[in-house]
Order: C-alpha cells, then structure tokens, then sequence
C-alpha cells in the first residue's frame, strides 16, 4: 500500500517535470503558453455562442489556431541571431508587398487590403506588425541608448514608409497599430520624456492634418464617437447597442448562448469587432474581469520574459510585443465600452477571422526564442 | 572633439527595465480605468440597460379585447361580434408575386383595378409581415380559395372579429355603428388602447358607451430579432415571455323593446320621420326610430366612397337622426301644455265656454288667425277645445296668457333645451321669448316681440320648435303629472364573464312646479277625450286601454335646397308635418310617446295610428289584452 502511494507520487512528479523536459526542448515558456490557452479555449467557448452556434466558425477559428501555434513553435525555435540577422530582409519584403498591394491588390469591404495568392489571401499589412518593431529593435541594438536626434529621424522613416503604406489602403486603424508597435521600442529604448511631449504635439498637429484627408467613414467614426447618441440608427448604432449589451448584463451575465443582444442580432459584429461585448452580456462582470485577468497574466508575463532577456534586439522586440498586446486589448475593450472611438481593433486571440491571431502567436513565438536562447549570466 | 557614446550594457538594461515598470503602472492605470468603466455599466446603470435591451428583444403585440355586446331589454342581441374572414400574403413566401396577383385575379379573389394598389403595398411592407390582400371574403370565397390553397405558397385566411348587426337597419340611429378610427377620433383617444383594433364607435350608444364596449387590451409579448421578426428562440434558450389577456369590454342591456322599435319601425316604413317612445315612470326610452336608416354592417366593414356617397346624396337623409336632431313645429301638440300655463295663471275658467266661429282677431290688429281647414267648433270649453284641438280657443288663450307667462311655463316641460339623453348628437329646440328673440335677431324691427307671435305660439306654430324627442319628453310629463325623469337608453350593465347585471338608476330632473293635481286631471282628461270623441276618436276606438293623446299638424316653413329640382317632390315636401303625442293607460301611464311623420299632414290620420300600433305592441300581452304591470 505504502509502496503504492509513494510510486503514484513520483508518477505525477514525473510527468511534470517530463512536461518541463519537453516545453524547455520545445524553447517553451510554460506559463505563457497556459495563459495564451486559456484565452484561446475561452474565446473558443464565447466564438460559439457569439457566432449563433456556428461549428463551422469554431473550425475555421480552430484551424488559424493551429496555425498560428505551428508558427509559435516553430518561430521559439529559431535562433535569435538569426532572426536579427533577417529582420532587414524580412522588413525589405514586407515594404515591397505593401506596394504590391496597393498597385494591383485584391480590393475588399471597400479598401485594397489582400493579395490573392490562389490558394489563399494574404494581408502584408499583418506581417508589418511584426517586421516593424523587428526593424526597429534592429536598428537600435547597436547604437547607443537613449537614442540621439540622428537615429530617430531614421527610426521615423522605418516605420513612416510601411505606415505610409497600410494608410493608403486605407487602413488607418492597422496603420496606426503598426506605427504603435514602432513607436513602443523606442519609447522602450528610452526615448527622453521631453522628446516624447514634443513628439505629441507633434503628433496633434498630424492628426488635425490627418483629418482633412480621412475617408468619410473614418470621420463619422470619430464624430460617433464624440455623441453616439446622435444618430442612434445609424453610425452610433453600434456603440449605443454593445453598451446595451454589457451593461445589461450585469454582474452574473445573462448566461451562456442567452444574450438577448447578441443572439438577436441587435449587436453588430458580434463575432468580431464586438465580441467583447458578447462576453459582457452572457457572462456579466465577472467574465470580463476573468478575460482582463488572463490578459493581464500574459502580458505580465510577456514583460517578465522581456527583462530577463540580455541584448537590445531581444529586450526592445520583446517588450514592444507584450506591450501592443495590452494596446490591443486596451483598444477594443475600450471601443466597445464606449471610452474610445470605433476603430475595428479586434480583441486579440478571441474575436473571429482574420489572420492576427496566426501574427499575435508568431510573435509570442520570436518573444520565447528570445527568452530561452538568453545567455545565463553568472552560472 | 565630439564626444564618442558608447553601448552601456547595465545602464541601458537599467533603463529598460524602468521603462518597463513605467510602462507596467500606466497599463495598471488603464485597466483600473476600464474595470472602473465596466462597474458604471453593469453595475450601477445595469438597470437602465437592462430596461433597455428588453424593450429591444421583446415586442408587445396587442390581443384587442372582445367588444362588448349590445342587447334590447329582454337581452336580445342588438350589435354583437361575428368573425370576418380576410385573406393575407407573406411577401417572403410567395415565390412570384405578380403571377401570384393574377392568379388571384383569375379566380375572383381580388379585382384587377385593386392590383396596382396591392403590390405597392407590399411593397412597402416588411416582408415577413402578413399583408391583407382581402378583406370580407364570403363563404364562396373561401371555399374557392381553400381548393386552390396549394397553389398559393405565402398566402393564408385569417380570421379577425368584426361588429355584427344582426338586425341591420333596426334603431340604427339608437345604436350609431362602428367604423375606422379617424384623425379627429386619434385626438381623443389613448392610441396605447386602441392598438390592435381599427375600429371605434361612432354615433349613438356605441360611441357615448365607447369606453365601456371597448374594454381593455391585452398583450403578448413576442422575441424578436434585430430586423423586427418574431424569433422561437434566443439563441439556444426559448425565453419566458408574458402574456396578459384582454379585459372584454362591457355588454349593455338597453332599455330599448326591440319588438316595439320593430313595430313602430314597421309602421312607419316608407315614410320620413320618427318615433321616440319613454317610459314615463324612469325614463327609459323604449324606442327610439328614425327613417330612413341605414346598415350600421357597412362602416364596420369598411364603406366605400361610393357607398357613403349615396347615402350622403340621398334626398331623404338617412344619415340624419330626426328623433334627436330634427327640429319641427310642435303644433297643436303643445296646447295641454298651453291649457296647463292658462289654469295654473288663473286666466281660464275651464267650464267656461267660448264661441268658435273659425277665425280669430287679435284685439288691435286687422290680421285675422284662421282655424286649420276653416272648422266651426261653436262653444268649446278646456276639455273640448283640447279634444277637438280648436286653435280659436288657444290663440285667446294666448293671448291673455302672455309670451312671458307662456315661456316660464314651458320651460320646465323641456322645451328650448336637450333632453339629456344619454347618448349624443342631441339638438335643441326653440322655447320663444322676449329675450330669445332680442338674441336671436340682428336687425333692430326684428328683436321686438309681437303680440301676434304670441297668438301663433298659443297652437305651436311660430317660432316654437321641438325635436321628436323633447316632445315624447314632454308627452312623458304629462303622462307622470309632473314628474321629469331623463330619458336614457342604457339601462344596465352586464359583466360578460359571470353574467351579473349592474343596474343604472333613473336619474330624476325634478317636477314640474305649481300646477295644481286638479288641473293636471282636467288637461289629462281632455288628452283622453282626443282619442275618444276628438281628433284622434277613430284611433282611440276599441283599444284595451284608455289612453290620452293629442294631435299636431305643423305647417312647413322652409323649404330644403335639394327640393328645388323636381315640382312633384316640392308639392310632397310641402305637405304638413303630422304629430301625435300619447301615453298610456291614461291613469297609470307605463309608455309615453311623440310620433312624427314628415309631410305627413294632419296628426290624426298619419301619426296617431303609428303610435296606437306601437302602443299596442308594448302594452298587450299575446292575448291581445293589456299586460298586467310588472
């Protein structure tokens, strides 16, 4: 008997640590990877009822998971060397796609976003969210930090063109993530503060200007935003109808597949943009505390990782890629609360379609590269 | 010499990790910021929101309320509700529209000049929404419809409570009718309410008792989705939704005898006028007719310009409610009350005897006052100048009585003001007087009284009018010696669920002040020597009852627009107006009556049969002998 409780310990010892074994051959950080599933299956759970109890979403959602988890691991296991060494290359690509795209790309919802391969549609812009902080960490790791006036001139130009790009498509919400995704290594490098206030205003004066060149769309976006009760049927629908829908349901949530707003198609997007929302009203403030929980967990995490990581490429990839995370998250929690404008950020490894789940896991991947391969100093 | 930065690899991990730690307390800040926000909306205004994404799942459809039934006095069915079958389309399950319209066509469901409109609206409609496309379809329709049903995917017969005559004509202008709810009606109304029903009383009991028939509305709720359509589920769950059940709405009993409304509309068919019959003792209007009528069915169906046109146009008015709204000379009707006013003054010695010679000078004037037909009454006393209805007599009367006397007298008889009859449209009559006419006229010559207007009002002519039911009113007065009752058509309630009747008391308007019980016996008795030996002594025979009377003849005055046109009608429509009052038994009055028929022309030989008949009908048993009183 004795025997036997000791032997079925040391079986659950062994298992975990055998379960270490293969994440540490795998380059995988395990809490990071517990945290992503769990937003993943939780998604997964809200997906279904959000999508009126769709399988076929739930497959297609589960596939570009797979795919993305291939190109986590795959991507963990890359040396970091290598994949610094590359960034120029894979930065040059991205550009010339971009260019590609809006010369002779596949036009879609209005705007020019895909390149048709055939077999499938691709949207460079996605894999600018991650060559553009890539170049930027880049470039930054061997200079001297902070950065002086002279490389930040030329860090403006890297992430200016691709930026320029996206915009014209015109996609001014991913544009705008990408140029975040820039801007967060170097305020990581350690941008002074004084620099930071002057680029602010800087970027005031942008946005006026920006303004007389937006889309009518894009203008209505932000107008809604300033009252969305303006126009309730019409570009205010949205918010006024996600806020409907959150906030009727309450603490506990009105139950799983029972969200009045969401299954009776009051709420728009509901599978997509919106599917905070969804989350709100079937599962009330708790479930969003748990989602923003298990957020917070990765991104935490994601930082942790990047401070324990020892050169300037890894450590200002690493966390510009936690940190857009967070932004995204931010982003659409916000929008669909109603604190920030309409964007059409989906909420980051949850909401439907599109190929940013298959990016977000790549990069988690380069960041757990860039963590395992770190070099151990003083042992 | 520029100075050379070199790469610090501890002072830049320092750096980065302080930005890291800056980093991490603005993402704190910005997440508290949010939860923050998600307690404003799901905890403290959770209500608000809540509130409002019901009212967006669920929708209220109405269940209107059955309307309440209509019943005569012996609870026969008056207006009641039937079921109308109308043909309806869902746009989104029929295939082809157009063919679907004309295949319609080919069998006779709808009319081809009724296309054109349907489709637009159909157009116009939601497409999951049921669209009639038919209304009012016959047995034979149905049937037609219900063979071929297989060919017509989308298309359905519904069944919706319509109003339901089942007497047609019968005391139409008592009952009034149903029809669409109009701009003027939305005014008024709580459209909350009437939500579910396009119908609205209009005219008689069914518009003064709109409140009572039309009871309260239920609902049901119904999920529905974003596009407006009514949904099973929400989701994966079918959710609790309520419903309320509509509050019937009340029926009423009516005081009305439909089997005397029948005989007096009988008897007076084929003529313009009316017969307005109170009982004496409450003021319950036993009948109330008004020819020509109309079919009440008509409004509640849906009446077509057409239809409403002939009614409008038609020469004898049939929209026109005489009982309640025609106003005529009373004529000789009003001398019971003129032999009251000359006893109770003290200006007449009833015993007294005055000479008829057919013509009467007024003291002071060369006009002379003819006797109707140049008759000779010779020496008439009180009892017989009522009985033989002699104007000689009167216009004396009048004379020494006075228009001030005479119109404070009459005044508590009902005359110059409406009844108050329960239900609406009620027009007054015209009690002259001094200061009517000082009101009435503008040129200065005009607003003085003269004292031959007097003499004229001494046999009801002149400015004097009535309404036929002012007059049975007055018929009524007489009848109780004094005692005025308001004349109501409703005389009870009944719940439509436990059956219970809810009387309504009579309401009582006082007497009449200071005639004195003999003089109230002698003017009776002479009303009973008009259908004795008097006017009306060929009426009055051999009936099972003693009953008073008195006949009227008023002269037309004017002569109407439309009557322009055609001589032959002009002479007709210029014949006198024939009146007869009555009530019975004379001594223990139960009925009491006013009959007019227009152009009729003299009171005894038009009239007075009408009212003997109606009396009959209300006061004999089968057995052709009067019923005991119950």
């Amino acid at each position: 008997m004795i025997y036997e409780d000791v032997s079925s310990g040391s079986r659950t010892r062994r298992t975990l640590f055998g379960a270490a074994r293969v994440l540490s051959a795998l380059k995988i950080d395990g809490p990071l990877m517990v945290g992503l599933g769990l937003i993943c299956a939780y998604g997964l759970i809200v997906l279904y009822s959000a999508s009126g109890q769709s399988i076929a979403t739930i497959v297609r959602t589960a596939l570009r998971l797979l795919l993305g988890t291939i190109a986590m691991l795959v991507l963990a296991r890359v040396n970091p060397n290598f994949l610094r060494r590359s960034t120029p290359w894979l930065y040059a690509a991205g550009c010339v796609l971009l260019m590609l795209v809006v010369t002779i790309g596949h036009v879609g919802m209005g705007a020019r976003r895909w390149l048709n391969f055939g077999l499938f549609r691709f949207q460079p812009s996605e894999l600018m969210k991650l060559a553009v902080p890539m170049m930027c960490a880049w470039y930054l790791h061997e200079r001297p930090l902070p950065p002086g006036w002279a490389p930040l001139g030329a860090l403006s130009v890297l992430i200016l063109v691709p930026v320029g790009l996206v915009a014209i498509q015109p996609d001014v919400g991913t544009a705008a993530l990408i140029a975040l995704a820039g801007v967060l290594v170097i305020v990581l490098a350690g941008l002074r503060v004084r620099v930071m206030v002057a680029l602010l205003v800087l970027a005031a004066v942008a946005a006026w200007f920006g303004w007389s060149f937006m889309h009518d769309y894009q203008r209505k976006r932000v107008l809604m935003f300033l009252n969305p009760q303006a126009d309730p049927l019409g570009a205010g629908y949205h918010i006024i109808q996600s806020q409907i829908a959150i906030g009727s349901g309450g603490v506990f949530g009105k139950g799983w597949m029972n969200g009045s707003q969401a299954q009776l198609e009051f709420l728009p997007e509901r599978s997509t943009d919106f599917i905070f929302a969804v989350i709100g009203e079937e599962f009330g403030l708790l479930g969003l505390l748990l989602l923003l929980l298990l957020y917070m967990f990765v991104v935490g995490r994601a930082i942790y990782l990047a401070t324990q990581t020892q050169d300037t490429f890894a450590r200002l990839l690493a966390g510009s890629l936690a940190l857009t995370l967070f932004v995204y998250v931010f982003i659409n929690a916000g929008m669909v609360t109603g604190l920030l404008p309409v964007v059409g950020v989906p909420l980051p490894l949850v909401s439907y379609g599109g190929s940013s789940v298959v990016t977000l896991l790549a990069g988690f991947g380069i960041l757990m590269a860039l963590y395992s391969r770190r070099k151990l100093v003083g042992s | 010499m520029p100075a050379v930065r070199i790469k610090d690899h501890w002072r830049e991990q320092r750096l980065f990790d302080q930005r890291a730690l800056a980093c991490a307390a603005i993402m704190a800040v910005a997440i508290v910021g949010l939860i923050v926000r998600l307690f404003v909306l799901q905890v403290f205004r959770h209500e608000y929101y809540a509130d409002l994404s019901q009212g967006n799942r669920v929708r209220n459809e109405p269940i209107p309320a059955a309307r309440g039934l209509i019943l005569d006095r012996h609870g026969e069915v008056i207006a009641g509700n039937q079921p109308a079958y109308q043909l309806e389309l869902v746009p989104e399950e029929v295939p082809d529209l157009q063919q679907t319209l004309a295949r319609l066509v080919q069998f006779d469901l709808i009319r081809a000049e009724d296309v054109d409109e349907l489709e637009r609206t159909i157009d116009s409609s939601r497409s999951f929404d049921s669209v009639p496309i038919r209304l009012r379809m016959s047995d034979e329709d149905i049937a037609r419809f219900a063979v071929r049903r297989f060919e017509f995917p989308g298309l359905d017969i519904k069944t919706r409570q319509t109003r339901w005559y089942p007497n047609g004509e019968l005391a139409v202008h008592a009952l009034g009718y149903v029809g669409a709810i109009s701009e003027q009606d939305l005014r008024h109304i709580d459209r909350a309410a009437y939500a579910g029903t396009s119908l609205i009383g209009k005219l008689g009991v069914e518009s003064a008792y709109e409140p009572e028939l039309h009871g309260t509305n239920g609902f049901r709720e119904v999920l529905v989705n974003a596009q407006g359509r009514s949904v099973e589920r929400q989701g994966a769950f079918v959710p609790n939704l309520r419903t309320k059940a509509p509050g019937a709405g009340e029926d009423l009993l009516l005081s009305i005898d439909l089997k005397v409304q029948r005989t007096a509309e009988a008897a007076l068919a084929g003529h313009r006028g009316a017969v307005v019959a109170l009982d004496p003792n409450n003021g319950d209007v036993i009948a109330l007719v008004s020819l020509p009528g109309f079919d009440p069915t008509m409004f509640g169906r849906g009446i077509t310009a057409g239809e409403y046109g002939i009614l409008q146009n038609d020469i004898d008015r049939p929209l026109f409610n005489r009982a309640l709204r025609g106003t005529y000379p009373p004529g000789s009707t009003v001398k019971p009350v003129i032999a009251l006013a000359g006893l109770t003054y003290r200006v007449v010695d009833p015993l007294a005897h005055r000479y008829c010679a057919g013509s009467f000078h007024l003291p002071g004037s060369s006009f002379i006052y003819r006797e109707y037909h140049n008759e000779h009454h010779g020496a008439v006393d009180l009892d017989d100048a009522i009985a033989r209805s002699c104007d000689v007599y009167f216009y004396g009367l009048a004379n020494e009585i006075g228009i001030d006397r005479m119109s404070t007298f009459m005044g508590p008889f009902g005359f110059g003001k409406p009844t108050g009859i329960d239900i609406g449209g009620e027009k007054a009559g015209i009690l002259p007087s001094r200061e009517w006419k000082k009101e009435a006229f503008s040129r200065p010559q005009d607003r003085v009284w003269f004292p031959g207007e007097t003499v004229s009002l001494g046999i009801g002519q002149g400015y004097l009018t009535v309404t036929p039911i002012e007059l049975a009113h007055y018929a009524s007065i007489l009848a109780t010696r004094g005692k005025i009752w308001r004349p109501r058509v409703l005389a009870a309630y009944r719940d439509p669920r436990t059956g219970e009747l809810h009387r309504i008391a009579p309401l009582s308007d006082g007497e009449v002040p200071g005639v004195a019980p003999e003089d109230w016996q002698r003017v009776v008795h002479g009303m009973i020597g008009v259908t004795t030996r008097g006017t009306a002594a060929a009426i009055g025979a051999h009936a099972a009852y003693s009953f008073a009377g008195k006949t009227g003849t008023a002269q037309v005055f004017t002569v109407a627009r439309t009557e322009k046109y055609n001589a032959k009608l002009i002479n007709e429509r210029l014949r006198d107006h024939s009146w007869f009052i009555a009530f019975a038994p004379a001594d223990q009055p139960r009925i009491a009556l006013a009959v007019l028929e227009e152009n009729g022309g003299a009171g005894a030989s038009a009239a007075a049969p009408i009212a003997r008949k109606v009396l009959d009908a209300y006061l004999l048993g089968a057995d052709g002998k009067l019923k005991p009183q119950t």
